[in-house]
């Protein structure tokens, strides 16, 4: 398709992108804030040659996914709140075997049915720790329109890179506002497919990693033979109840998100070269902070942005990076603090401050501004 | 249990008016009738829906009983939860009530879908409760989305109707059937329409020794593109062509055609139906002509099983 302009809310530039990603899977269920993804999908995947398939729950819709995911289909699904916590599980198993997906939340008001209508960006841990055991996902963090559609190419790229469940966070506020999305030619998009083996069938070991910790993967129905099982198993994919087993490769399954986290994390660095306090945030709130820095750097506030594209991998290095050029650091959130905790963490011993807003209306430039300023008076 | 309409009328209403849901959502009403069977102390659990969401936000807040929200996948194991509770401590003595019923009500996404394992579960285990289910044919709430309660050749926003699909292909989970497959003491369809057999079912429902499912049919003008005016004219037209078939269901063996059913001497055409709802509009171009004809047959086989079931000839 060449290059096209469109007038059109997030979850439909995610739709589209992941589209353009191509994803030719999506597995449904209903659920606001996320239903006009289900509903862009329901209606397009036809046209492209792809299913869109409505499910019971979103516990069937996520593990769909995961078999859809296994014929070698870029495979995805779009939930929020409540939908995600059901899909917890299937998060593990599709980490444990390392099956490559897009899960999409767009986050709604919490705990439980919360507010449904209105944002939060209350599932930032959840989508780190909300699945049992030790693992590690990615999660990106768009905070436009644009970003929708382009990140959500870039979940899919990753997923299938690393095979590892991608998480697009965007909170409803980036999914429900309309912006002018441009979709590039696809000549001009780039786009990962996972590794597949090439050795003889009688030699593969499904689950044995190459120099960059991820295995090539056979899909389902070829001439390799293999297991995927959530069970811990070996490299032969077979279930195995010993502890180096389960050593090797838990560890494994979180050094490969863990050691690449330089070719996986971005973020935006705006007005930080001289800056002596920064923002840190993601999403709409992010947005916010950018006017604000420009506000008081008319009042001769040297200060700037660290605005977060991933929060998974935690882009550590670039915090601790800011912590030693800035004096006092703010994490602005939609939630009572999460982020925050990483943030102080590796920014110490330079000064966090947190700045919180658990509901549908974001951190107001003017709220910033004020923020800025007591931190720049104390 | 008689029922007579001065008698209704006396009874107090267990939902106030000034509520939030849509300008003729039959879902009200069936709260009203069901409140019209109650023979005591009352619990409600609801499962997420649109029924739960527009009838309780302050200051529209409409019961006037205890009511419990579950989430969307758990009303009848709320409810269980609920009736054990309450058995174990009136054995401690320490509950005064001698009868409190014990009622989950879900939408059809909410039962036919993602709350069916919790409602098979309850019907398993044998609580004594009622489980109601308000079915408007999609999910309403979040959009108009299909669901297993969705009919054949329904449009919906995830179930279009284009140039190669008819809207929803696939037929609407049998859940009456499925439900009275559990052999539990009491299933009954009903209908907003036909008001003295709602009542009557639903008394029966709280008096049966178990478990016992309500099925009732609940037109939705937003989702349907309906009049506003003619729900209640098309809960009854759902009976007559056979979509909504009024029948009870005792211990998963005896069926029983109710009256209204029972009456009619033949089904009216499935046309006079979708004719009434822009979300079947589209099965009048020639393309679907076939599709709608194979509908019409599906529907008079049901017909005719569910005839024979009863015994009526």
């Amino acid at each position: 398709m060449p290059k096209r302009i469109m007038f059109t809310m997030g979850d439909i530039a995610c739709a589209e992108g992941a589209i353009s990603a191509g994803c030719r899977y999506f597995g449904g269920y209903p659920i606001t804030p996320a239903t006009e993804i289900a509903e862009w999908m329901a209606r397009r995947m036809p046209e492209v040659g792809g299913a869109y398939v409505q499910y019971e729950d979103e516990i069937a819709s996520i593990t769909s996914v995961i078999g859809a995911s296994w014929t070698g289909t870029k495979a995805m699904t779009a939930t929020s709140g409540p939908g995600v916590s059901l899909m917890m599980e299937a998060v593990g198993l599709a980490v444990m075997t390392e099956t490559p997906l897009v899960l999409v939340n767009i986050m709604r008001g919490g705990p439980s049915t919360g507010q449904p209508t209105r944002g939060q960006q209350g599932d930032v841990m959840q989508a780190k720790w909300g699945s049992h055991g030790d693992y590690q996902i990615i999660a990106l963090t768009p905070a436009s329109v644009q970003e929708m559609f382009d990140e959500t190419i870039r979940a899919f790229n990753l997923s299938e890179r690393y095979r590892v469940p991608v998480f697009l966070l965007a909170d409803e506020t980036v999914g429900h506002m309309r912006e002018r999305l441009v979709i590039p030619d696809e000549k001009d998009i780039k786009l990962e497919y996972r590794k597949l083996p090439t050795v003889d069938p009688s030699e593969y070991l499904p689950f044995k990693p190459d120099d960059d910790l991820v295995p090539p993967m056979a899909l389902l129905g070829t001439k390799y033979q293999f297991y995927a099982t959530g069970l811990t198993h070996d490299e032969r994919g077979y279930p195995s109840d010993k502890e180096e087993v389960q050593i090797e490769l838990i560890t494994r399954l979180n050094n490969k998100i863990l050691k690449n986290a330089d070719k996986i994390v971005e973020v935006e660095e705006f007005m930080l070269d001289d800056a002596e306090i920064a923002v840190i945030a993601y999403g709409t709130p992010s947005r916010s902070a950018k006017r604000a820095i420009k506000d008081v750097r008319q009042e001769g506030i040297r200060a700037g942005l660290l605005r977060l594209k991933t929060v998974w991998p935690f882009p550590e290095r670039h915090v601790v990076d800011l912590a030693t050029k800035v004096k006092q650091i703010i994490v602005a959130e939609q939630n009572l603090g999460q982020i925050y905790y990483m943030v102080k963490a590796a920014a110490s011993p330079t000064p966090v401050h947190l700045m919180t807003k658990p509901a549908g209306m974001p951190q107001l430039p003017q709220e910033i501004v004020q923020m800025i300023r007591e931190v720049h008076s104390s | 249990m008689a029922v007579r309409l001065k008698d209704m009328l006396k009874r107090e209403p267990i939902l106030s008016s000034g509520h939030r849901m849509c300008a003729g959502c039959a879902a009200p009403t069936v709260v009203k009738l069901m409140g019209m069977a109650l023979r005591g102390p009352t619990i409600v659990c609801e499962a997420t829906g649109c029924l739960e969401v527009a009838t309780t936000i302050y200051p529209f807040t409409a019961w006037k009983i205890p009511w419990i929200h579950v989430a969307f996948e758990n009303a009848a194991a709320v409810a269980s939860g609920v009736v054990e509770a309450i058995n174990a401590m009136r054995d401690k003595g320490r509950y005064k009530d001698e009868q409190v019923d014990v009622i989950a009500i879900g939408g059809d996404g909410g039962t036919f879908d993602i709350g069916f394992g919790a409602l098979s579960g309850a019907l398993e285990r044998g609580h004594k409760f009622v489980y109601m289910v308000y079915d408007n044919g999609a999910y309403q709430n979040t959009g108009i989305q299909r669901s297993g309660g969705t009919f054949p050749g329904q449009e919906t926003t995830t179930s279009w109707a284009g140039k190669v699909e008819p809207g929803k292909r696939q037929r609407k989970k049998p859940l009456a059937e499925i439900v009275a497959a559990h052999k539990i003491p009491y299933v009954a369809t009903v209908d907003p329409y036909h008001y003295r057999d709602f009542i009557t079912k639903f008394r029966k429902a709280l008096e049966a020794d178990g478990p016992a499912f309500i099925h009732a049919f609940s037109p939705c003008p937003r989702g349907w593109r309906s009049d506003t005016s003619k729900s209640i004219e098309l809960a009854k037209l759902a009976v007559e062509t056979g979509l909504h078939p009024l029948y009870e269901v005792i211990d998963g063996k005896e069926w029983i055609m109710s009256g209204p059913s029972k009456r009619l001497k033949e089904l009216r055409p499935v046309d006079e139906y979708f004719k009434t709802q822009g979300q079947f509009k589209h099965l009048f171009k020639p393309e679907w002509a076939e599709f709608r004809a194979w509908i019409q047959e599906e529907v008079l086989k049901d017909w005719e099983e569910l005839k024979r079931k009863c015994g009526v000839s």
